[in-house]
């Protein structure tokens, strides 16, 4: 099983784009979707030998939603911000966020968060993969932002994957 | 009343636009004109969406679809090539 | 009658909601002083602009022309993908460029440095390397 489908989840999402590309729902697409979603990840599966684990599948419908809601707050925030404010008065700084997750799908999963969501962007990644460099639009309080961020997704991140 | 939105939307996407152009005419760094190259991809993107309901015809959307990986992909390989004096290693 | 009115009012509102935050994306970008202010105003609300015109447009081909398409889910899937990836390379290769910036940053708590000062493995390999002749 696991020799023919190295990453399900991926067998699954290639045979889904592929039929929305296609754009009907007809029984050939399928079954070449199915075709093409089993062959990629068996070519493809030297690059990616590692596969995470997804403890708690629940909890991933939590985070969707959670960063969902992030992603409009942190919009109309920003949008605020861009058109009513002068630009001094924004208060821009970096600040270190350090990691407690190892995994590489996870941290990557967190830096995307992190610049979707409010007023930061991810700048770069520690060499030992230690820590992030996020880039803050305003803070008056750099020590609460990472505060938030960690308790806010990268505890839930480390519930998903362990 | 989607005419009329439709109209509204394509008017502030093109006033957008020509702000990604005076940026990308003015931007100090080669890193602004990058920058506003993506967006200037993502505003055309954009119009075409909203041209496309407007007409009534999903033909559009194909464009648009090469509009987002062409885009996202020519934006990587000019950060690449800043990063490493490379595209391909 | 009332559904297809209330569905049209739905299609305008997201229409003008997505135009509003493509607006708000370019004029970030043209008002902000510096690189690293600009790229939080296009990563963020142009992609939901983008997302809010494609919910919009799958709900008018599903809703009022019985035609739904899939290719707009796959388009937004995959813009709030690469939105992260492309904000990561331009600030990347902003750290890389500016010297003045490389001074102030913050120090990582690890023993390493930040990943484009400090390439993990590179210089290790670059110094087995015979010493490249200058262009």
């Amino acid at each position: 099983m696991s020799k023919l489908l190295p990453h399900p989840i991926l067998t699954l999402v290639i045979a889904f784009v592929f039929v929305a590309l296609i754009n009907t729902f007809s029984l050939g697409s399928m079954l070449l979707g199915g075709v093409i979603g089993v062959a990629i990840p068996l070519f493809t599966s030297p690059y990616w030998p590692v596969s995470p684990t997804i403890r708690n599948p629940l909890k991933v419908v939590e985070y969707v939603a959670i960063v969902g809601w992030d992603i409009v707050v942190s919009n109309v925030q920003v949008a605020y911000w861009v058109l009513f404010w002068p630009s001094r008065r924004l208060q821009t700084r970096y600040v270190v966020v350090p990691l407690e997750l190892t995994s590489p799908e996870a941290i990557a999963l967190l830096a995307g968060t992190i610049t979707m969501t409010p007023g930061t962007v991810s700048a770069d990644l520690a060499a030992d993969g230690s820590a992030i460099l996020v880039h803050c639009l305003h803070t008056t309080d750099p020590d609460g932002t990472v505060a938030q961020i960690k308790t806010r997704y990268e505890r839930r991140l480390k519930e998903i994957f362990g | 009343m989607i005419a009329t939105a439709c109209l509204v939307a394509v008017g502030a996407i093109s006033v957008s636009a020509v702000m990604n152009l005076y940026r990308l005419g003015r931007g100090p760094d080669v890193l602004d004109r990058i920058l506003s190259l993506e967006t200037l991809v993502i505003n055309t993107i954009g119009l075409v969406v909203v041209i496309g309901i407007w007409f009534g015809t999903a033909l559009y959307f194909e464009i648009a679809l090469l509009f987002v990986a062409v885009g996202f992909l020519s934006t990587v390989a000019f950060c690449k090539y800043l990063l490493r004096g490379n595209v391909i290693e | 009658m009332t559904m297809a009115w209330l569905s049209e009012f739905l299609v305008s509102a997201l229409i003008l909601i997505g135009a509003f935050f493509l607006f708000v994306g370019s004029f970030g970008l043209m008002k902000l002083p510096d690189i690293m202010r600009r790229l939080h105003a296009p990563t963020k609300s142009t992609t939901l602009g983008i997302g809010s015109l494609l919910i919009a447009s799958m709900l008018y081909f599903a809703l009022l022309r019985d035609e739904p398409s899939l290719h707009e889910l796959i388009m937004s899937v995959f813009l709030f993908l690469t939105a992260p990836i492309t904000a990561h390379m331009i600030s990347k290769a902003h750290i890389l460029r500016s010297r003045a910036l490389q001074q102030e940053l913050p120090k990582p708590p690890g023993e390493e440095g930040w990943a484009t000062l400090d390439p993990h493995g590179v210089d290790e390999a670059r110094s087995t390397e015979p010493a490249q002749p200058p262009r």
